[in-house]
């Protein structure tokens, strides 16, 4: 049913650090190793060893500059994949009832077997989370893991999404976000945590965190100044400058 | 959006086939078309076999068609559900007015009610059709009121353009049917001047500032891959922007210019070489909206595109 279920008890997702992020693209590529082999496999790639390769993936990291209004840039790297929507758009547009939000945790998920490849569903989501697999013909996108996360042959520590687990500089964060308590809804409220295009009416579960202020002081700051005022250095300079 | 042949095809095939369908469905009752079975024929087969072959060449654009019935089912959320049904149980009564027509003592209340429903599920089909497009957001160039009402515009226009061909035929062509189709045919042009205005002056409400919430000015740095990917192929699609000025020239030159041209000359001239300039009317016209829908994808950008820069 694409309907949207009424909004349910957990609200599973992210927490992404865009502060920390280094862009190494661990968690694209363990995403795309995991889910190859786990609930939505296969998860293609079309000449993947030769030119023009082109696949399937769930996460995407893209490098931005950002310039501040100061003229200072800074460099930030952007993990991009399904923010589990409350009003997921991608869901309410299937005419076969594949693509569905499940009710007890609001993971966003898509049933193969119905899906005939239309990609509308693709068309209606702002933030290109989905991707149609070049070999299968179905739509494929995120799971956050549903085969990872309620997996009672992993240990409990491995029991997060294959991203979260890859990544080295723990950018990325899972938990509940309807829980105030969780450790992911404090992260949230300490950080100033975003909701991404939020004037597109999705209401994203994800959320991400700011790349924190710079610290007062710079480099550019501690140097000397090039024209000192006195002293030998400012004797030196006067004689110079003539 | 990229351009697909197939989805471009269904929408201007079917919105004419449901422009024709929806007019025979009204006047026939009316008593205001020919009597000649012949006409009723040429009508019906032109009406379902316009619908039939817009219906069956979107089926191509799916990747898995065999599952397509399941289609029918999400009618509660999804327009392109409704869209399904809508087509499907059309078929109902539009074999029963063709029945009723073909058949019976001609004008009845049997065939006034199956042509009214003929022509109302024409119309709905229609109207959910163009809610496939307007209902997504995430590209603005689609997220217009405006949009629901061209579909349906234009598909009376181009249907209309076809009826008047078959009136050719038989020498049936009065007056007011021929103001008719030409107002419909300008009017629907006319509001799509009026899109194009909308379109070229509003600013996009997402940018790739509020598209990563970082603020300043965003500029792609590093991509996150180097070939192209699913994404840029169908939401990245920019070829055709670079024409799309002369574009629209044409589209109105073949749409509204020159039916409008043979139109009148053909009024001028009178039978028998009316019916073909007519006839060569209606082929212009549905080329014109072809071109149009062209550039209703070629022109429509996706947010997606945000994170690529484009």
């Amino acid at each position: 049913m694409t309907a949207l279920p009424p909004p349910p008890p957990k609200r599973l997702g992210l927490v992404i650090d865009l502060d920390t992020c280094v862009g190494c693209h661990a968690c694209a590529v363990s995403c795309k190793e995991w889910n190859t082999s786990g609930f939505v496999a296969p998860l293609s790639d079309r000449s993947p060893y030769g030119t023009g390769q082109s696949g399937a993936w769930l996460n995407r990291v893209h490098g931005f500059e950002v310039v501040d209004s100061d003229e200072s840039s800074r460099t930030v790297y952007f993990p991009r994949s399904c923010l589990h929507c409350a009003d997921a758009p991608c869901v309410t547009v299937c005419p076969t009832g594949a693509s569905y939000k499940r009710a007890e945790d609001g993971i966003v998920l898509v049933d193969e077997d119905k899906c005939i490849g239309c990609g509308l569903c693709a068309w209606a989501c702002p933030y290109g989370a989905r991707e149609m697999d070049p070999g299968e013909g179905v739509m494929k996108k995120c799971t956050l893991c549903v085969d990872r996360i309620y997996n009672q042959h992993l240990e409990e520590v491995d029991r997060v999404p294959a991203c979260v687990a890859a990544c080295p500089v723990s950018a990325r964060h899972f938990g509940d976000l309807a829980d105030p308590d969780s450790k992911v809804s404090r992260i949230v409220r300490e950080r100033g945590g975003f909701d991404l295009m939020p004037e597109q009416g999705c209401r994203p579960t994800n959320k991400y965190l700011p790349p924190r202020a710079r610290r007062a002081g710079g480099p550019g700051q501690r140097l000397e100044s090039a024209e000192p005022a006195g002293g030998f250095l400012g004797w030196l300079d006067r004689l110079l400058s003539d | 959006m990229y351009p697909a042949l197939s989805v471009i095809l269904f929408s201007s095939l079917s919105g004419a086939g449901y422009g024709l369908m929806f007019l025979i469905g009204l006047l026939a009752p009316a008593g205001a078309l020919p009597d000649a079975p012949a006409f009723a024929w040429s009508a019906l087969a032109l009406a379902l076999g316009l619908v039939s072959a817009g219906l069956f060449v979107s089926a191509l654009h799916l990747h898995h068609p065999e599952r397509a019935w399941r289609a029918l089912s999400q009618w509660r959320s999804s327009w392109l559900s409704r869209e399904g049904v809508a087509a499907v149980v059309g078929y109902v009564p539009a074999l029963a007015f063709g029945w009723l027509w073909l058949s019976g003592p001609r004008p009845g209340p049997w065939l006034a009610l199956a042509g009214l429903a003929t022509a109302a599920l024409a119309a709905v089909t229609v109207w959910c059709t163009a809610n496939i497009y307007a209902s997504l957001k995430p590209i603005r160039q689609w997220h217009q009121p405006l949009v629901p009402i061209l579909f349906m515009v234009f598909a009376l226009g181009s249907g209309a353009l076809w009826l008047l061909a078959l009136l050719g035929l038989f020498g049936a062509v009065s007056p007011l049917m021929l103001a008719g189709v030409i107002g419909t045919v300008v009017l629907a042009w006319g509001l799509k001047w009026r899109y194009w205005r909308t379109v070229d002056r509003d600013r996009p409400i997402s940018t790739a500032a509020s598209a990563i919430g970082v603020g300043g000015t965003v500029k792609v740095l590093d991509p996150p891959h180097t070939e192209d990917n699913y994404l840029l192929s169908e939401m990245g699609f920019r070829v055709a922007r670079k024409h799309a000025l002369k574009l629209r020239r044409i589209a109105l030159l073949l749409g509204l210019g020159l039916p409008v041209v043979l139109v009148g000359t053909g009024a001028a001239i009178g039978a028998p070489g009316a019916a073909a300039l007519v006839g060569a009317a209606a082929i212009s016209g549905l080329a014109g909206i072809v071109i149009e829908r062209w550039l209703f994808f070629a022109e429509a950008t996706h947010t997606v595109a945000l994170y690529y820069g484009r």
